[in-house]
């Protein structure tokens, strides 16, 4: 973990002495969602899906199997042609996006086992050199292949061919390939399926790594709520084709009304109570018996009962 | 710009066609018909081409470089643009700018290489075993045309069958209609010894006439008393050719761009669970 941090501070060092900054921040938001519908013969995939994502935003996608995630991510990497609704990404229709807008995008797809018999550091350097007519003065492109190895961990790896890779090095590499352009919006899919904890961590790291220094927006699904609750600047919760919540972890748990347990004991007995003012309740609870409270626990709903919340509730109106 | 995507494609081709020759299971695929060859070779080995004491085997070798192209063009293509649907290759090319360009430009290279790979492995051991193999100027000169054509001839046909496939392995089902256009093109025996319908159909196809047009290059010029009507016929070599690249170019363009916009993560993951499925039932 220790040579992300470092590679973070390096990085940091050499672009406050370079002096310049990643590209000029748009007047727009990056992408821009409205009315976004999916139909697959008879079948609704998407009914009406709206949010938007600011530069450097990190914006998670969540929702169970068949909700459209997959589906929204392609429309918006233009690997999919919407049945309706307004989509804008980096300014431009996904529909009509030209390769200049494609080198602009990073896109980490679910189980790539693409490029077999290459060599790590040779695809890495082959793929790169296609960004190379759209590098600016804010953002060199690509990013220099040794130093990329280094950020995804996978130095010692370098020659080593694909095929040969174990399954975290191989998500790894994928992560490596979708940035290797130094996108300004990077998509993931899925990203940490496969993972060891520790690999896990790392990518988190590396993550919050893309935001801070290359301020890149960054949209990814997962079903892992923890991740969420870590990476997410917001979440978007998508059932049914649908967005039916979005906000911070602590902003959903808010939005799901009067869940806050508290459990406290009281002359040696044990009690547990559901509250929507939680501080109103307890302040009664120490009017009414005093110095006999003891072992009070307040908790807010976690994230996971929020989504399990949400999603029962769209899938119970629908 | 548009120097550094054909330099990217060049390149790209370069590396994978040196990945065929450092697996074992590419080299294989490199040895084994010209073991094949060498083994029919041998047991033509005191036979002559009928009305002439030339060796038959010297005809074959020719004729068989003749299918190896055909079979390269066509199946050779068609397979890695199916292996490369399967896998997300074309899926990540997508996801590159120019990326596609510079994957077809890639694959171009990657199969004339292979082919004439192909060709040199039956080549070397071949000219060891026939007599009477010859290149002159003219025979030279009929190779710098007739090669570039053979591939154009075989490679967008190949694309338009690859991409009607699904997987690599229902590809191979292609394999079948070759062997029945290979039986009757002439390679092994001069076609004149085909009954006249046979000769019709095999003349509609690519490889009857990369036969003859590789043997007009690479065999005396007094072997044309094997051939139909006596000529080695370049013009109908060129025209029939012609008419195949023409037809080819005319379908691939549209087809694969078609098949590109098709392709997403969602298409490779569904391939990729079938193939698991196979591999389980």
């Amino acid at each position: 973990m220790y040579y992300i941090l470092d590679s973070v501070l390096d990085m940091t060092g050499s672009v406050l002495a370079a002096g310049d900054t990643v590209d000029t921040p748009r007047a727009g938001p990056v992408i821009e969602v409205r009315d976004l519908r999916m139909r697959y013969g008879d079948k609704e995939v998407l009914v009406g899906v709206d949010f938007t994502a600011a530069a450097g935003e990190v914006v998670v996608l969540l929702g169970p199997n068949g909700a459209g995630k997959t589906t929204t991510i392609e429309i918006l990497e233009g690997f999919r042609v919407r049945s309706g609704g307004h989509v804008l990404v980096l300014g431009t229709d996904p529909a009509d996006g030209d390769e200049h807008w494609r080198s602009r995008l990073g896109v980490v797809l679910q189980s790539w086992r693409d490029h077999g018999k290459w060599r790590v550091r040779e695809l890495l350097a082959h793929l790169g050199a296609y960004y190379k007519d759209y590098s600016t003065p804010g953002r060199a492109r690509p990013w220099p292949v040794d130093e990329l190895l280094e950020v995804v961990g996978l130095t010692a790896a370098a020659d080593t061919r694909i095929a040969r890779l174990s399954g975290g090095q191989r998500r790894r590499l994928d992560v490596a390939i979708g940035i290797v352009g130094r996108p300004e919006l990077l998509f993931l899919d899925e990203p940490t399926v496969g993972f060891d904890p520790e690999a896990r961590r790392e990518f988190h790291d590396l993550v919050h790594r893309l935001t801070d220094v290359d301020s890149t927006t960054i949209l990814l699904t997962t079903h892992d709520l923890d991740e969420a609750e870590k990476l997410a600047d917001r979440i978007l919760i998508l059932t049914r084709g649908q967005i039916v919540a979005s906000g911070s972890a602590d902003e959903l748990s808010r939005q799901v009304a009067g869940e806050s347990e508290i459990r406290w004991t009281c002359d040696g007995q044990r009690f547990v109570h559901s509250a929507d003012d939680a501080t109103g309740f307890v302040r009664e609870l120490f009017r009414q018996h005093g110095d006999a409270i003891g072992d009070l626990e307040v908790r807010r709903s976690s994230l996971e009962e929020t989504y399990m919340k949400l999603v029962r509730a769209a899938e119970g109106s629908a | 710009m548009t120097m550094r995507i054909v330099r990217l494609g060049l390149s790209r081709g370069l590396v994978e066609m040196r990945q065929t020759l450092t697996n074992g299971f590419d080299v294989f695929g490199y040895l084994l018909p010209a073991l094949l060859l060498v083994g029919t070779l041998l047991l033509m080995r005191d036979d002559t081409i009928p009305g002439t004491d030339f060796s038959l085997g010297a005809h074959s070798l020719v004729g068989s470089l003749g299918m190896l192209t055909a079979i390269g063009g066509v199946m050779t293509t068609a397979q890695y643009l199916a292996m490369d649907r399967e896998d997300g290759t074309l899926l990540r090319a997508k996801a590159t700018p120019n990326g596609m360009t510079g994957y077809l430009i890639g694959k171009i290279v990657l199969v004339a290489g292979v082919t004439v790979i192909g060709c040199v492995f039956v080549l070397v051991p071949g000219m060891f075993l026939v007599d009477g193999l010859r290149l002159d100027m003219a025979g030279l000169l009929t190779l710098l045309w007739l090669a570039p054509l053979a591939f154009l001839a075989t490679m967008p046909l190949g694309a338009v069958l690859g991409s009607l496939f699904d997987s690599a392995r229902t590809v191979s089902v292609l394999m079948l209609p070759i062997i029945g256009v290979t039986a009757v093109s002439g390679i092994f025996y001069p076609i004149t010894a085909m009954p006249g319908w046979l000769q019709g159909v095999a003349q509609m196809f690519p490889m009857y006439w990369l036969g003859l047009g590789l043997r007009s290059a690479l065999l005396p010029g007094s072997l044309v008393v094997a051939e139909l009507g006596d000529s080695w016929r370049h013009l109908e070599t060129f025209a029939v050719l012609g008419v195949w690249s023409v037809i080819g170019l005319a379908l691939a363009p549209g087809i694969l761009r078609r098949m590109a916009r098709r392709e997403s993560g969602s298409a490779v993951a569904a391939r990729r669970e079938r193939a698991l499925s196979r591999v389980t039932v």
